[in-house]
């Protein structure tokens, strides 16, 4: 009967340790923070969104990445930029589109002159059905969306870091960063597949498709 | 009926506790009513607001007054008895059993019955009446409507991981992440969502309705004050819950003309793209996400 009573105490134990060890890796296990770029007095940052990781540990998991100032694509969400500067983002999408569930988020917003260029073309609002995600950071009111590339392109990146000779679309736009602050940005399109209305797995995981822009 | 100790004759010299407790419970009411209603209460949220809020204050204060009998019964009488009922000394016995007391009992039921009863008849009041709907979610069938609900100004609130959207279905249709209104004009909110289940929460205005998909949950408001108010969501939704809230506004009629104007004007090129207004959306795309 002790025996029995002690193996019941010591499985509960083992169980309650897992789900404390899950809930600390999940809360306070960040990926790294990459810093942008600052030359002449403007801050670059560089993305590139991938349809799948590749890697472990969520190999199929869409995610964005960026690229560190030695030119080396680095797996994170979390990035550095300084204060009251003029920040230009550029971002390589390799994914196809998805669409947006609320194709409001086809206007840009908040980025300076109000665009942002697709392929070097400006444009202030997208074809909804044509997004496969967006760069959007509600406390600061920027939202951009982001075209996908075509269903049938030739090329089309399977594993991270993808290459630029794949096939992608290439968005740019700026914003002037604001006081020091972390500020959360996410993706809006549903595009987690195989997720209930996809926003499981990666839209709700810092890392993947949500993230923060650390102001200092 | 047995009389137990509580109806037994009151040894001599013994003093009158149930008037001495009656006595002290009299002055801590007394004393501390008026600080509720006076000090605590213009504290009390959600305040005045709007119509909604400045009842749902009211009855706040109402119910807080309310305890301070019932409390004060509690707290005099548990005082009392660790003071002058303490044993004193080494010994340690039971006192005499109580078997019942039907007058007390009686007394018991009736002044709880009276105070249930009287709360959910004025909760009821409340809700029906006066401000009618005291600004919570109440379907898409409201049984209680304020008397010029047929001329509130449409705002539809939509839910989002993790954002909060309104569209204007008078003005066009068009949709915006800020949400202004005017004052002193009664406002119906559908409210509605996406993807998950969220709660619309207007802090100040005393609005909190669910947002829930494919469901047109209706609050009405009527604001009394300009200035800015707290928009929060109030249902645990997914990642980024805790960072889903804005400001409102309330406005002039005036100063909301000029800002609907200026946003139809805004967001024209994406407006084209926004499907109907309709009173709920589906969830879609769900190309990838089946």
């Amino acid at each position: 009967m002790r025996g029995r009573a002690l193996g019941v105490a010591g499985v509960s134990v083992v169980l309650v340790a897992l789900v404390l060890l899950y809930l600390f890796d999940f809360l306070v296990v960040t990926p790294p923070a990459l810093s942008a770029v600052v030359q002449n007095g403007t801050a670059h940052l560089t993305l590139q969104t991938v349809p799948s990781y590749g890697n472990p540990p969520d190999p199929d998991w869409v995610s964005y990445l960026g690229r560190d100032p030695e030119g080396q694509w680095k797996h994170t969400t979390i990035y550095k930029v300084p204060a009251h500067t003029l920040v230009t983002v550029t971002i390589y999408q390799f994914d196809t589109a998805t669409g947006l569930r609320n194709p409001f988020l086809a206007q840009v917003r908040g980025t300076r002159g109000g665009v942002a260029t697709l392929n070097g073309k400006a444009f202030s609002v997208l074809d909804p059905d044509d997004a496969s995600h967006t760069f959007t950071v509600p406390d600061l009111g920027i939202s951009v969306p982001l075209s996908g590339v075509a269903d049938n392109a030739k090329n089309q990146c399977s594993v991270a870091p993808c290459p630029l000779s794949d096939a992608h679309t290439t968005i740019t736009f700026s914003f002037v960063s604001p006081g020091p602050g972390t500020y959360r940005w996410q993706c809006f399109v549903p595009c987690a597949a195989g997720f209930i209305f996809g926003n499981g797995g990666p839209m709700q995981t810092i890392g993947w498709m949500d993230g923060e822009i650390e102001v200092a | 009926m047995s009389t137990g100790a509580a109806t037994a004759a009151r040894p001599e010299g013994e003093p009158r506790h149930g008037l001495r407790i009656a006595v002290m419970w009299a002055v801590f009411t007394v004393i501390v009513t008026p600080l509720i209603i006076f000090v605590v209460g213009p504290h009390v949220p959600p305040f005045d607001r709007s119509v909604q809020s400045h009842d749902q204050h009211v009855v706040n204060v109402t119910l807080l007054t309310l305890t301070v009998p019932v409390v004060g019964v509690i707290w005099v009488y548990f005082g009392y008895s660790i003071v002058v009922f303490r044993q004193h000394g080494d010994a340690i016995s039971d006192g005499p059993p109580q078997t019942g007391n039907s007058r007390i009992q009686i007394l018991w039921l009736a002044i709880t019955s009276v105070i249930v009863l009287g709360l959910a008849a004025y909760g009821t009041v409340g809700l029906f009446g006066g401000s009618h709907g005291a600004g919570g979610g109440q379907g898409p069938n409201p049984l209680a409507k304020p008397p010029n609900a047929s001329q509130a100004l449409q705002v539809q609130v939509i839910g989002q991981q993790w954002l909060w959207t309104f569209r204007y279905p008078s003005y066009g249709g068009v949709e915006t992440t800020d949400l202004v209104i005017p004052v002193g004009r009664t406002i119906a909110f559908h409210v509605t969502s996406l993807d998950v289940d969220h709660s619309f929460w207007a802090y100040e205005l005393g609005v909190k309705a669910d947002a829930i998909p494919g469901a047109d949950n209706v609050a009405y408001v009527q604001p009394l004050k300009t200035g800015s108010f707290q928009i929060r969501c109030a249902e645990l939704c997914g990642l980024w819950h805790g960072h889903m809230n804005t400001n409102g506004r309330v406005v002039t009629q005036a100063g909301f003309a000029t800002w609907i104007a200026a946003t139809e004007k805004k967001y024209a090129g994406v407006t084209k793209y926004l499907p109907p207004y309709s009173k709920i959306y589906y969830p879609a795309p769900l190309r990838r996400a089946s």
